[in-house]
């Protein structure tokens, strides 16, 4: 089990707890149950945890697969730098998060599955893993303008001798308009002066 | 759309019957909790609530049913053997039995929400009517249990005004295996959420087991009795609607209705998990006597870019095109199985898999056959297990594609394919295949270019030029490789592979080529196989019905995708 990510999964552990959280502070707030303040709270602190889980890190080996939309919160999460990257303070951020949660039964749950995210973090933290934000590729603009104001100064790349004694389709097409060379126009060429 | 419904009716028919029940057996259970007169008095306590808990345990104990069906993969390749005179389609219904899986899986998330939702209500209500002093019939009946002693008469299950939600949830258990088994649901989802299924699949195997604590947590679930109805002789005795409105007068010696008497639920779960979980436990049994059969490993290929090749034999070892086995290396790891495509056809006397380095146990596996000790690891294998490539001869034309690894399978194929054709197999309806090949470089895939390279001079030996044609897609290409093939446009042969046909690069038009075979089978069936990713499949799938004719005489394309 090597080259497991523990993150990977505790990030996924994290992000359904928040959800958790979040329903079961609705529950408690709508319904007015005794204590429903800490409701309140859950409904807080589960938004918290999916905004600041619902980006995924960069795996170490592969390609990741981006969560849809979620180049906005990586934007975010890298302005903390350190806070955001290092393992170990997500883990007992989580931990303190879910004690409150813990006072009222609808929330229990998500107070359970956040402290089991928590030590799945601390897991991988212990393993030495960070949270890499997924940088989105740099586009490649093509350069329109630029070749347009420049004549080429080279000769077009000719085929080695040998190759251009046999006519090669690929000759007779890029050979229109190229003057001299071994093609022979079966049909005299006139240039029209445009 | 007349060709998805012909190609899709069975799995349409099967989910709708699914869901159908589903339906059936919530409002079944709301109605009856809701309406019948045992609850008459529990109702009065905790409203709907009961009803929304009570329907959806019902649906939670028929998913929870259904869930280990379809993963008992021998019961499966059973049925699909005595199955062989069905037709097709019902039989490529068994191929989605982890899409069921899933699905069952989803419905069972979904009622567990509801069935935490409404029960949090009910005990929500059971703690106000207790710590209620209005003098109400809930607050009355809540208070039941101090009347009668040591009969266990009681109703509300929260026994003193003092006593928490929390505390109750906690020390009965109901509540205590609910929370319990709803986290080893938790778990069980997140680790089988497919990212972190194909990244790391240890975790999601290894945390799936997870699905033991939840059937027994569940069969334990509902012993405790906590939800209560009225006796049958007490309703006899007291019938709520007689004795309902005048709740305050039930102490009263001289009064016609005495107070209600309450018995818990008997537990349920059971009956409905109790044959499904003997099922899946004969189910690994099974599989474990299976790999127990002593595998004899009769040679060992290191094929180029890390592709280790095992040939091996095991007594009573019978297999079919394209089928997988999970492998199991003690030395390097006692729990882990790992599913391969069989890479020999049935026709060979050896069965082999082609092994590509691709995480931490394909690692240590090659590493450990490559040190070539007088030892060679013990390999355990359970299988075969059936993939809808068995279905393959049974075309007249059959289209395969493969995408990268999803070649694997087709090795199987084209080899048998040869063998029969060789034997002149009466079986063999096949009488042209298209074998398109994409994979971004052939590195990995060497040794099924020499399989190709052999192919092709046996079909020359025999003269049959046409019976197979196949075309190599390379999706890696830059402009070095491009023109170094265009340069060597006149060779006889491809410059990349060595085989005759001439490799493309880039991404095949789907629309000519579906068109070419269309017209060049005017007539016939034509199968069309898949091994690879899901935008793929999308793609041809919808090739496939759209150059199906409607009419049911002339060209007909069936698209089959395996999954691994």
């Amino acid at each position: 089990m090597g080259q497991i990510e523990w993150a990977m999964w505790a990030n996924e552990q994290a992000l359904a707890s928040g959800l958790i959280l979040i329903m079961g502070g609705i529950v408690a707030t709508a319904g007015q149950f005794t204590k429903w303040y800490f409701g309140v709270y859950s409904i807080g602190a589960g938004v918290f945890v999916c905004l600041l889980e619902y980006p995924r890190g960069k795996r170490r080996k592969g390609s990741t697969m981006e969560r849809c939309g979620q180049k906005y919160m990586t934007k975010v999460l890298k302005v903390f730098g350190p806070l955001t990257r290092n393992y170990y303070i997500r883990a007992f951020l989580h931990l303190g998060l879910s004690v409150p949660a813990g006072f009222l039964l609808a929330t229990i749950l998500g107070t359970a599955c956040l402290a089991i995210a928590s030590s799945i973090y601390l897991l991988a933290a212990v393993r030495g893993e960070q949270w890499i934000p997924i940088e989105p590729k740099p586009k490649e603009r093509p350069q329109v303008g630029a070749t347009i104001k420049h004549p080429p100064s080279n000769p077009p790349p000719r085929p080695p001798a040998e190759a251009r004694k046999k006519p090669s389709e690929e000759e007779a097409a890029g050979a229109v308009g190229v003057s001299g060379g071994p093609q022979e126009n079966p049909v005299p060429v006139i240039d029209e002066v445009v | 759309m007349g060709n998805w419904v012909v190609n899709h009716w069975f799995s349409v028919l099967f989910l709708a019957t699914w869901l159908g029940l589903n339906v059936f057996l919530f409002v079944h259970a709301f109605l009856s909790y809701e309406k019948a007169d045992k609850y008459y008095y529990t109702r009065e306590i905790l409203g709907s609530a009961l009803a929304w808990a009570r329907a959806s345990a019902r649906c939670l104990n028929f998913n929870s049913m259904l869930i280990l069906l379809p993963v008992c993969r021998n019961l499966l390749s059973f049925l699909r053997g005595t199955c062989s005179f069905c037709r097709r389609t019902l039989r490529k219904q068994l191929d989605h039995n982890l899409t069921f899986h899933k699905l069952v899986a989803y419905m069972i998330c979904l009622h567990t929400a509801i069935h935490i939702i409404a029960h949090l209500f009910n005990f929500e209500h059971y703690s106000r009517s207790r710590q209620a002093t209005d003098g109400s019939l809930a607050s009355i009946l809540s208070t039941l249990s101090h009347q009668e002693k040591g009969e266990g008469s009681w109703l509300n299950p929260i026994q003193s005004p003092n006593m928490t939600v929390e505390y109750v949830t906690f020390t009965s258990i109901a509540g205590l295996t609910g929370v319990i088994i709803t986290i080893a649901l938790v778990l069980m989802v997140t680790s089988a959420m497919e990212f972190i299924r194909r990244s790391y699949f240890e975790v999601f195997w290894y945390t799936h087991h997870i699905f033991i604590i939840y059937f027994i947590g569940l069969g334990i679930h509902g012993t405790g009795g906590i939800v209560r109805g009225q006796t049958e002789e007490s309703l006899n005795e007291s019938h709520p609607h007689r004795c309902a409105e005048s709740f305050k007068h039930w102490d009263d010696h001289d009064s016609h209705c005495k107070h209600p008497r309450f018995e818990g639920l008997p537990a349920e779960s059971w009956k409905w998990i109790l044959a499904p979980g003997v099922l899946y436990i004969f189910e690994r049994i099974l599989r474990f006597y299976r790999s127990q059969q002593k595998v004899v490993i009769t040679k060992v290929v290191m094929h180029p870019s890390k592709v280790l090749e095992l040939q091996m034999n095991k007594r009573g070892f019978s297999m079919e095109v394209g089928q997988y086995i999970f492998v199991n290396c003690p030395s390097i790891s006692y729990l882990e199985w790992h599913p391969f495509t069989l890479t020999s056809a049935p026709e060979e006397d050896f069965f082999s898999i082609h092994i590509r380095a691709a995480g931490d146990w394909t690692e240590n596996l090659i590493r450990a056959f490559e040190r070539q000790q007088s030892q060679i690891p013990r390999i355990e294998v359970d299988g075969p297990f059936g993939t809808v490539s068995e279905d393959v001869f049974q075309y007249e034309v059959a289209v395969l594609v493969g995408a990268g690894i999803g070649v694997t399978p087709f090795a199987s194929i084209l080899k048998s394919i040869w063998y029969k054709f060789q034997r002149a197999d009466h079986n063999l309806k096949t009488q042209t295949i298209y074998f398109y090949w994409i994979c971004r470089e052939t590195g990995a895939f060497a040794w099924f270019n020499d399989l190709l390279a052999s192919l092709e001079r046996e079909m020359e030996e025999l003269g049959k030029v046409d019976f197979l044609n196949y075309r190599l897609f390379l999706t890696g290409w830059d402009s070095n490789i491009a023109g170094h093939a265009a340069l060597n446009f006149d060779k006889a042969t491809d410059i990349l592979t060595g085989l005759k046909q001439k490799t493309s690069f880039g991404r095949p038009m789907w629309d000519n080529e579906f068109s070419t075979i269309a017209n060049a089978h005017p007539r016939s069936v034509v199968g069309v196989f898949l091994c690879g990713p899901q935008t793929l499949a999308k793609s041809l799938s919808k090739r496939c019905h759209q150059y199906s004719s409607l009419d049911p005489r002339k060209v007909q394309f069936y698209f089959n995708k395996e999954n691994f």
